[in-house]
């Protein structure tokens, strides 16, 4: 918007030009001249993000496999993340900080609980989603149930867990920006304070590296995926 | 638990509820602005999907814009337009119809990819024209999908607006951000657990919309259908496409 005045405005172009500082949207300098900033911001988010990710696995695929050894917990469970899943981040974080207080462990909190909801699910459609022929092939070679989740089910689920796990660090990477209403954003503290400062570089780079860490993030844990499952068939969906 | 009665006592304050900057108004500006948001969004993100729905196309083109509006942060698109010079709720309503573009565009393109093409081939067998096949035929088969995606488009605004507060719009997330200024926890959590109440209506109101735009018969196939993948709501018509096509009577095709 801004940038069509002076076409329009033949007369303002002079005081423009001569009066108002450049403020690119990219600038190579302001990289170089704050690299370490950058990177700091760049590292809280991405141990933020891992982080998060990692305990959210933990606690989701135990917790996946009890609401599948015990289909009337199914659910309840699918029905609470679903709830949990539609409150806004901004709430959630302002619910948790005056018991956890302004600081990195509420940011935490807050991400967990939205990576959870939607491993969980993941986990749960994959072990839902395992071929009864082979459940039953386990069971006839006298499997145990604990055997069999762990064996047999959890590694045929490991596609729609990896689906899972990529979706929710794609959402935590974006989600951590809104951890700056308590302090710890990541790069949403440059986002912030590149619009506090009116300084279009500091936003712009730090949405682009966001962009950019999603998209590495994804498919670093996409390798993983293909790593983890050797024997699927390249190409073509499992079925 | 202190926090918690500063909450009450704040909620309770017939003072917080009325006035310019009262819980009612800034109720209303948060309506007002995901209504904006989601219209603009509409007016994108309907035609297109419609379109690209239409010519039996981009269903690649829905599943790579709704990824990738994952990894776009809500922060991010909202410091971009608010420092473009637009301030408050203009550029709040702008970058919240960002986000509504991807759930509606998706609905669009599955809901009329997902129409049986045996319909389509019927439509045209009759004689209809292409217009005539989109808005008689395909669009009432898609209106289920179509409405999905606009549920999820407006709880997602509904939930995105509330950070606009942090880049200078006014929404109940004023209240919360506020709060946090002032150091005023009661004040905070009243906040949040306004925008949580608003966003679990809208999601309510909208689910019970649906439920009422999707026929009965599409309805029982969706409750039998297994829990999908994802994180989104449960699209009943992939499931429906599916059934409808082994469920044919036409004993050569399936085979």
């Amino acid at each position: 918007m801004l940038l069509l005045v002076p076409e329009l405005v033949p007369s303002l172009v002079p005081a423009l030009a001569s009066d108002a500082a450049p403020n690119p949207w990219l600038s190579w300098t302001y990289l170089q001249r704050n690299s370490g900033d950058v990177l700091a911001a760049t590292g809280q988010h991405v141990t933020l993000t891992l982080q998060a990710v990692a305990i959210a696995l933990v606690i989701a695929l135990p917790l996946g496999a009890l609401a599948h050894l015990r289909p009337r917990l199914a659910g309840p469970v699918l029905g609470v993340t679903g709830v949990l899943y539609t409150i806004p981040s901004l709430a959630l974080f302002a619910v948790l900080a005056p018991w956890t207080g302004i600081g990195r462990v509420t940011v935490l909190i807050g991400l967990v609980s939205y990576a959870l909801l939607v491993i969980v699910r993941n986990v749960l459609v994959g072990l839902r989603g395992v071929d009864p022929a082979i459940v039953d092939a386990a069971r006839g070679m006298g499997y145990g149930r604990l055997r069999m989740l762990t064996q047999v089910e959890l590694p045929q689920a490991l596609p729609s867990i990896v689906a899972g796990v990529r979706l929710a660090t794609v959402t935590t990477v974006a989600l951590t920006t809104v951890g700056v209403v308590v302090g710890f954003g990541g790069l949403g503290q440059l986002m912030f304070r590149g619009f506090r400062s009116n300084y279009h570089a500091e936003i712009m780079t730090a949405t682009l590296l966001c962009l950019l860490l999603a998209l590495v993030v994804d498919l670093l844990l996409a390798g993983i995926g293909r790593l983890l499952t050797p024997w699927a068939v390249r190409g073509v969906q499992p079925a | 638990m202190n926090v918690l009665l500063e909450a009450l006592r704040w909620l309770n304050d017939p003072l917080n509820w009325t006035g310019p900057s009262g819980v009612l108004a800034l109720t209303r500006q948060h309506l007002v602005v995901t209504g904006l948001a989601v219209l603009l969004g509409a007016f994108v993100a309907v035609p297109t999907g419609l379109y690209l729905g239409h010519r039996g196309r981009g269903a690649t083109v829905g599943v790579v814009v709704s990824n990738t509006s994952r990894a776009l942060p809500t922060l991010a698109m909202l410091t971009l337009f608010g420092a473009t010079g637009l301030f408050g709720n203009t550029a709040t309503a702008l970058a919240c119809a960002v986000f509504a573009v991807p759930p509606l565009l998706s609905g669009a393109v599955t809901g009329l990819g997902g129409v049986d093409a045996d319909v389509r081939d019927a439509a045209r067998g009759m004689g209809m024209s292409g217009a005539r096949r989109l808005w008689t035929v395909e669009v009432p088969l898609a209106v289920p999908q179509l409405a999905a995606g606009l549920r999820t488009a407006v709880v997602q605004v509904v939930a995105t607006v509330p950070l606009a507060a942090l880049v200078g719009g006014r929404s109940l997330g004023t209240i919360v951000v506020t709060g946090f200024g002032v150091q005023r926890y009661g004040q905070v959590v009243a906040g949040a657990v306004l925008v949580a109440a608003l966003s679990l209506v809208a999601e309510g109101l909208l689910a019970l919309l649906q439920r009422a735009v999707t026929p009965a018969g599409i309805r029982a196939l969706a409750r039998s259908a297994p829990v999908e993948s994802e994180s989104g709501h449960t699209p009943p018509g992939t499931q429906v496409a599916h059934v409808v096509r082994t469920g044919s009577n036409d004993p050569a095709r399936d085979v």
